[in-house]
């Protein structure tokens, strides 16, 4: 049988769950947030809006059709959301050890080893959820027995968008009409999204100045963390509000939008991060199941006279996307490009090349 | 946005149980009655099936016990004037006839709305060929079926499509009259079979070993649009949905996969224009992302029951919602209260859904499992993890498994051929091949199963490797324990691994008990909230798992609540009639102040629903698990006499363990289980009782017989193949099933009772306190004693009854009664030939007729038990059953035709899978509709007669004078013919199957559906006989032609259409009968 090492997770309060070691053998920490998504964990875990958590999937059962091969095509992964494991750490109740898919290469097990990011099984992952549900997310630290760590890595002190938003300018695509994507922590997806719609992809920094480039349309992508710490970008896109083109923000994108716009955010209590969110299109009869994945949100009463909210989250009521009242500007909270998740909301991105 | 004109509406429902259509619409019907409720809009029910939790009082506001066909569903729209009518909740039954109905243009005709999916939509998905059509036009990939009307047509179509093909039967419940074919010889046989179901038959390609996957889809007239549930077949294609384990959600899909599939469902039902609920089955590649779509449902269904229950979703009751025109966002979850039932259910458990088969009740049944669906029931298991979820479901199965592994060894010819070709024993087959040294490739190759799951069921034998090493609980290292309980092992299964049955299981598996709570290794309860606990739910839908470290429920201690013990899964003998028990049991429970608890695992019924009680642990009726749930809930006491067998059997050990029995004691409850006890209590009491003996050779068995004389009932206790019990009328009978059948021995006695021809077979239904009767019912089998009480034809209140017997029966009741000190209900079954009365059996426990004689009497006998039996007060019903001015009438559904096979013959052993009650101002007009509502139709014209004995044949020389009378024309067999001709009733004669060479050929004229009803009578059991007649018997099922093996009943059901016609059946509801 499969020797596994024992290990425990530790939540800021003192609460402790013991399990087992799998993927990297280390100890590691962060701020610990649960998933409700029952598929996708390839996707997930490549998330870069990740960066610096350890993600607890409710879903019991994890690791059953392994991992696929990372193959890229005009620069963009095939199979994953970015080039590398985001979370710092998985914690999951029971681990399927041998996996079983005709794409799969490798276990995730294996996947995990090569990324360097340790895991925990063995876990009753619904008592930990039920705490962060009740307590908020937390940071947290799993340990091997015998390998403490002295102090606990808070992500949300540092730029997290910095760390993982690209370092220099990159194109994907052709088309007539070029569009400027800021990486606050892109996921793959949206690029394939945008490329498929037969555009060109500029892909800058996240503090990159977009304004001198020559475009058509704006986006400004998803990415970890909390986004007082893009003032950059807000300023930049401030000025891209001054004028005419299309400007389209998913997630991150959404909350930068707002804030250059003129509004607030808040930190959730525990985030919404799953494949069933309800949300509902103000002042119409459409609802859409989304895949989300944020621990901000815009405060609805706090949105500029020109904007007003797009779209409202049914179970709690938070602001789900905004719209400009004039001009071709729109957001939304949740992912279009869905990967991990449903895809009933991706003709957003249909209704952003319209507006080019 | 309710539409407002609807004030009252028509409910369709299914009838009686039957293989494919079983006990889910029950609870259908049930939550779509109580979502109309909730908007005062009045209900009227049509559904003959009077054991139903929804043809109970409140529930509907007018039941009609009338058959669902398009004939008495137009004349209860004449009377009732609904504005609206609901077709989606009472399965293919309701559906047909709603398409038939407005194929007549009888919706147009009373200006009746259908609610919810439009009747186009419907023809929509259930004609393959505007399916297809349908389909192509949004570029979806469907499984091409070629449409054909005759045989020729169909080998051309397998021709150009090569084999293997499947074939299906257009519009039939199921997968009736389905296969598979691999040549042109097998093609041609399942055809001719399909074309007498339907004048359509579709011939594919066939896809076996594909993945099978399934999406539950609702959406609103908004067109918003949401999949609440997704489920993957363990069996992979070939193998019917109802005859595959199941899981929820599906376990070896990617996210591209999933969501590729759920974004299909979405597209098909949005173009397809489905309003409520709709499912989508699939093929999938398990090479590629390449797919087929199977079929649509567009009603509620099996699938749709069982989705409900693995999420919390409360489909049914959502559908009806939005049939009314709400929308999805004006609807709330019903789990959380606070979110909108606009989402999709996460789960953070699976659920195994795992079919019940009772294939060993049929005679010559074939075995295999495949594309037609044969099993009778289902339960679903809970887990978080697939062995824990697995070795649950197979214990729940109630066949004597203990999991997948510790199970008594079964023996397996040719391994191999059986991975290969499926039986109901499928699963066992595959721990036996790991037990042999078979590795997951192996069985891949040979099943198709996905290697995921085989891999999984791999660990539980490694574990169980692991344990067996061991010699002693001492030696148990707690890891291993924790590990093997998390996979799902129970005590049983553990101390048999360790103590190789050497010392008495049960002390073993006490110790292991013992040892393991010692330990502090204990399960934890866990909640399904629809969420994964994202938000806070006050849900009451429990269950048990040993993976989790922390309960989701605070336990207040205060014995302020009762646990019931349900009925467990569906199957011959034991169906919705317990779950009407266990419903009536816990609404009285919390009526009188109690918070009720249930425990019960199937999906099927109401009792499993969360509203009905005020906690529900969806979990194991084994002695282990009810006492894990006992020593959290701490209750007041427990009732274990609504369910059925299951928790009867239980009641002893729980009583030894300190359940608190509510009602009547465990140890009376074990006085009349026992035979011996009872026997010797009987003899005391000075009641008679038809002679019996156990004995352990076949000497004793001879010498015995010498004194009772032939006829005798033979009860092997270990049996090896076959039926379990017999009757044999001779020495060559009796040696040969004695010899071949079953293996008598000190270690496996027999029990030879006399059998009592030609009497009659009697009930009663009572319940008592302290030993004395307060409500009773007697009832009279229309057939003679030798029928299986479950398959009998039950009149209540009896009509032919000497008023001494019925005083004798009474009498002897109120003894038994005493003596065990009832309280409680219990039925007891006589014989009776002129005033003598025997008693052949008494169980201390609610039986099958409870709902029946409750619902007749209108006095719910449930009610007063459960009054009794937590002792509150009740009124006495004072008025005697005698003072009754109608007849009700239960009759028997059978399922033979999708029992490939079997011969449909009723014996001893029970055959029904379900059964109807009707109610008729006299015996006449009961008996006719309870028989049209099992599917007999009036016969045209010409009717096949062959009336087995003598004494059967002057049985049915009434009826045939009467037939003959009113212009049938007569064809009989040989014997049967003579007789007829000898009592100056004219008749044909046709010849048996073993005298081919002479015309007409009995056989022929069934097959050319030249005959409109069958009597056929078994005669004895030589060889030749059963031969002639089950062939005559078989092709009759195969070529759907009513047919009657019973004499009596013939006589009654002959005299019965000979006497009134169709239009003659009054148009009644329940309470026009009822008047006080």
């Amino acid at each position: 049988m499969h020797i596994h090492k024992p290990a425990t997770l530790h939540l800021e309060n003192g609460d402790e769950f013991r399990g087992f070691s799998f993927g990297y053998d280390q100890s590691v920490d962060g701020e610990v947030v649960f998933s409700t998504a029952m598929v996708g964990y390839p996707e997930s875990l490549t998330d870069p809006s990740y960066s610096g958590q350890i993600l607890c999937v409710t879903y019991p059962l994890v690791g059953n059709y392994g991992v696929p091969e990372d193959i890229y095509k005009n620069n963009l992964s095939q199979c994953f959301e970015s080039e590398k494991i985001h979370v710092r750490g998985l914690v999951i109740s029971d681990y399927s050890f041998r996996y079983s898919h005709w794409n799969a290469v490798k276990s995730l097990d294996q996947w995990l080893k090569e990324h360097k990011v340790p895991g925990i099984f063995g876990i009753d992952t619904r008592e930990l959820t039920k705490i962060l549900r009740e307590k908020g997310s937390m940071l947290g630290k799993i340990t091997l027995d015998g390998d403490d760590l002295k102090s606990i890595y808070d992500p949300n002190l540092e730029n997290q968008v910095a760390l993982v938003s690209c370092k220099e300018i990159i194109r994907y695509g052709s088309g007539k009409k070029k569009i400027v994507l800021v990486d606050c922590g892109v996921k793959h997806n949206i690029i394939r999204c945008l490329v498929k719609r037969g555009v060109e992809v500029i892909r800058v920094p996240w503090n990159y100045d977009f304004t001198k480039l020559e475009y058509d349309g704006l986006f400004i992508s998803n990415g970890p963390g909390n986004p007082d710490f893009c003032t950059e970008t807000v300023d930049y896109i401030k000025v891209a509000l001054q004028q005419e083109r299309a400007i389209f923000g998913i997630c991150m994108g959404n909350q930068l939008l707002s804030m250059a716009g003129g509004a607030k955010t808040f930190k959730l209590k525990y985030g919404h991060r799953s494949h069933n969110q309800p949300v509902r299109m103000v002042n119409s009869d459409r609802c859409f199941i989304t895949s989300q994945n944020h621990g901000y949100a815009v405060d609805n009463s706090t949105l500029g006279k020109d904007w007003e909210p797009l779209f409202i989250n049914m179970n709690d009521g938070t602001n789900e996307g905004i719209r400009h009242k004039s001009k071709p500007f729109f957001s939304c909270q949740f992912h279009p490009e869905a990967s991990s998740g449903p895809t009933d909301t991706e003709f957003l991105f249909d209704d952003f090349i319209k507006l080019l | 946005m309710m539409d407002k004109n609807i004030k009252k509406i028509l409910l369709l429902g299914s009838g009686a149980l039957k293989i494919g259509e079983a006990g889910e619409f029950d609870y259908s019907g049930s939550q779509a009655l109580k979502a109309m409720k909730e908007e005062g809009i009045e209900t009227v029910l049509i559904n003959p099936n009077i054991a139903t939790v929804q043809t109970s009082e409140g529930v509907a506001d007018k039941i009609y016990f009338l058959p669902v066909t398009p004939y008495f569903v137009e004349q209860v729209i004449k009377k009732e004037k609904p504005q609206g009518i609901l077709l989606a909740f009472g399965g293919q039954t309701a559906l047909n006839c709603g398409v038939e109905l407005y194929k007549n243009g009888i919706f147009e005709k009373y200006n009746l709305k259908v609610l919810g999916t439009p009747v186009q939509a419907i023809m929509d998905t259930e004609d393959r060929e505007l399916f297809v059509k349908k389909l192509d036009q949004i570029d979806v990939k469907t499984i091409k079926s070629h449409a054909v009307e005759n045989i020729e047509d169909a080998i051309k179509a397998a021709d150009s499509l090569g084999y293997p093909v499947i074939i299906r039967a257009a519009y039939a419940l199921g997968g009736l009259g389905s296969g598979f074919c691999d040549n042109r010889q097998e093609l041609i046989s399942l055809s001719e079979k399909a074309f007498s179901y339907s004048t359509q038959v579709l011939v594919e390609k066939s896809l076996k070993g594909w993945k099978e996957i399934e999406y539950e889809v609702v959406r609103d007239r908004f067109d918003n649009c949401i999949t609440v549930c997704n489920m993957e077949n363990f069996d992979p294609l070939g193998i019917h949905t109802g005859e595959s384990i199941v899981v929820a959600p599906s376990q070896t899909l990617t996210n591209s996969e999933y969501h590729l599939l759920r974004e299909l469902a979405i597209k098909i039902v949005r173009h397809i224009g489905i309003i409520g609920e709709c499912n989508v089955q699939y093929a999938f590649d398990p090479y590629s992302e390449d797919y087929r779509v199977i079929e649509v449902n567009a009603r509620l269904s099996r699938s749709s029951a069982l989705a409900s229950k693995a999420t919390g979703y409360p489909l049914a009751f959502v559908a009806a919602k939005l049939g009314l025109g709400y929308a999805l966002y004006d609807l709330k979850n019903s789990v959380t209260k606070t979110t909108p039932a606009f989402f999709e259910p996460a789960l953070d458990y699976i659920v195994c859904k795992i079919p019940r088969w009772d294939l060993s009740k049929f005679q010559g049944v074939s075995r295999e499992i495949g594309s037609s669906m044969k099993s009778v029931g289902e339960v679903m298991a809970i887990g978080r993890s697939f062995e824990e979820a697995i070795q649950k479901g197979l214990r729940m199965i109630g066949q004597g498994a203990h999991g997948f592994v510790a199970n008594r060894e079964i023996v397996v010819e040719d391994i191999d051929k059986s991975l290969r070709e499926p039986t109901d024993n499928r699963i066992f087959v595959i721990s036996k091949a790991f037990q042999k040294g078979y590795t997951v490739d192996q069985i891949h190759k040979l099943t198709k199963i996905d290697k995921w799951f085989l891999d999984k069921l791999q660990n539980i034998v490694l574990t169980s490797k692991e344990i067996e090493k061991i010699e002693s609980k001492e030696s148990l290292e707690d890891n291993l324990l924790k590990r093997a309980k998390r996979e799902g092992f129970s005590d049983f299964q553990i101390a048999r691994l360790i103590y190789k049955d050497k010392i008495d299981p049960d002390l073993t598996t006490a110790m292991i008990r013992t040892h393991r709570k010692e330990r502090g290794i204990v399960p934890v309860v866990k909640q399904i909230d629809t969420l994964a606990a994202e938000y806070p739910a006050q849900t009451n839908y429990l269950y048990l798992t040993y993976n989790g470290t922390h309960n989701d429920v605070n336990y207040l201690g205060d014995h302020k609540s009762i646990i019931v013990l349900g009925s467990g899964a569906y199957r011959i003998g034991s169906s919705v009639e317990f779950d009407w028990c266990s419903v009536n049991a816990l609404q009285t429970i919390r009526e009188c102040g109690w918070r009720g608890v249930m425990i019960n695992y199937n999906p099927e019924t109401v009792s499993t629903d969360y509203d009905m009680c005020d906690r529900l642990y969806f979990d194991e009726l084994t002695f282990e698990r009810v006492m894990d749930i006992h020593e959290l809930e701490n209750p007041h006491g427990m009732v274990v006499s609504v369910g059925g067998q299951i928790p009867n059997n239980l009641a002893l050990k729980l009583d030894k363990s300190g359940v608190n029995i509510l009602g009547t004691t465990a140890e009376s409850i074990d006085k009349a289980e026992d035979r011996h006890k009872f026997s010797s209590m009987l003899d005391r009491l000075k009641i008679d009782q038809p002679r019996w003996r156990e004995l352990t050779t076949l000497k004793d068995v001879f010498s015995f017989v010498d004194i009772v004389g032939f006829p005798v009932l033979v009860r092997p206790s270990y049996v090896l193949s076959g039926a379990a019990m017999n009757v044999c009328s001779n020495n060559s009978e009796l040696e040969q099933f004695l010899n071949l059948a079953a293996n008598v021995s000190k270690k496996h006695p027999v029990v030879v009772s006399e059998f009592i021809q030609n009497a009659k077979e009697i009930e009663i239904d009572a319940v008592a306190k302290d030993g004395e009767i307060v409500a009773y019912a007697i009832s009279e089998h229309i057939e003679f004693a030798g029928v299986h009480s479950g398959d009998a034809t039950i009149q209540f209140p009896p009509q032919k009854l000497y008023v001494e017997t019925t005083r004798r029966i009474k009498k002897i009741a109120r003894k038994i009664a005493e003596e065990l000190n009832i309280s409680g209900p219990f039925n007891i079954q006589f014989l009776a030939k002129e005033n003598d009365i025997k008693v052949i059996e008494c169980n201390l426990r609610a039986s099958r007729s409870f709902p029946f004689v409750s619902k007749v009497l209108k006095i719910n006998f449930i009610e007063l038990a459960a009054k009794v039996m937590i002792g509150e007060p009740f009124i006495v019903p004072g008025k005697s059953a005698f003072d009754l001015d109608y007849v009700g009438i239960k009759a028997s559904q059978f399922s033979f035709s999708r029992l490939q096979k079997a011969d449909p013959v009723l014996g001893v052993d029970m055959a029904s899978t379900g059964e109807v009650g009707c109610i008729g101002d006299d015996t006449n007009e009961a008996i006719l509709k309870a028989m049209l509502s099992v599917g007999y139709r009036i016969p045209k014209k010409n009717i096949l007669i062959s009336s087995g004995s003598s004494k059967q044949k002057a049985d049915l020389l009434v009826a045939s004078k009467l037939l003959s009378q009113k212009g049938y024309n007569l064809f009989a067999t040989g014997g049967s013919h003579k007789y007829l001709i000898e009592n100056n009733i004219p008749a044909t004669l046709v010849h048996w199957p073993s005298d081919p060479d002479n015309q007409p050929q009995a056989l022929q004229m069934i097959q050319q559906k030249k005959i409109d009803l069958v009597i056929n009578i078994p005669k004895n059991l030589t060889q030749v006989e059963l031969e002639n007649g089950y062939k005559i018997r078989r092709a009759s099922v195969d070529f759907n032609i009513p047919l009657i093996t019973n004499a009596r009943l013939a006589s009654a059901f002959i005299i019965s259409f000979c006497s009134m016609g169709i239009e003659d059946i009054q148009i009644k509801s329940w309470d026009e009968y009822i008047s006080y």
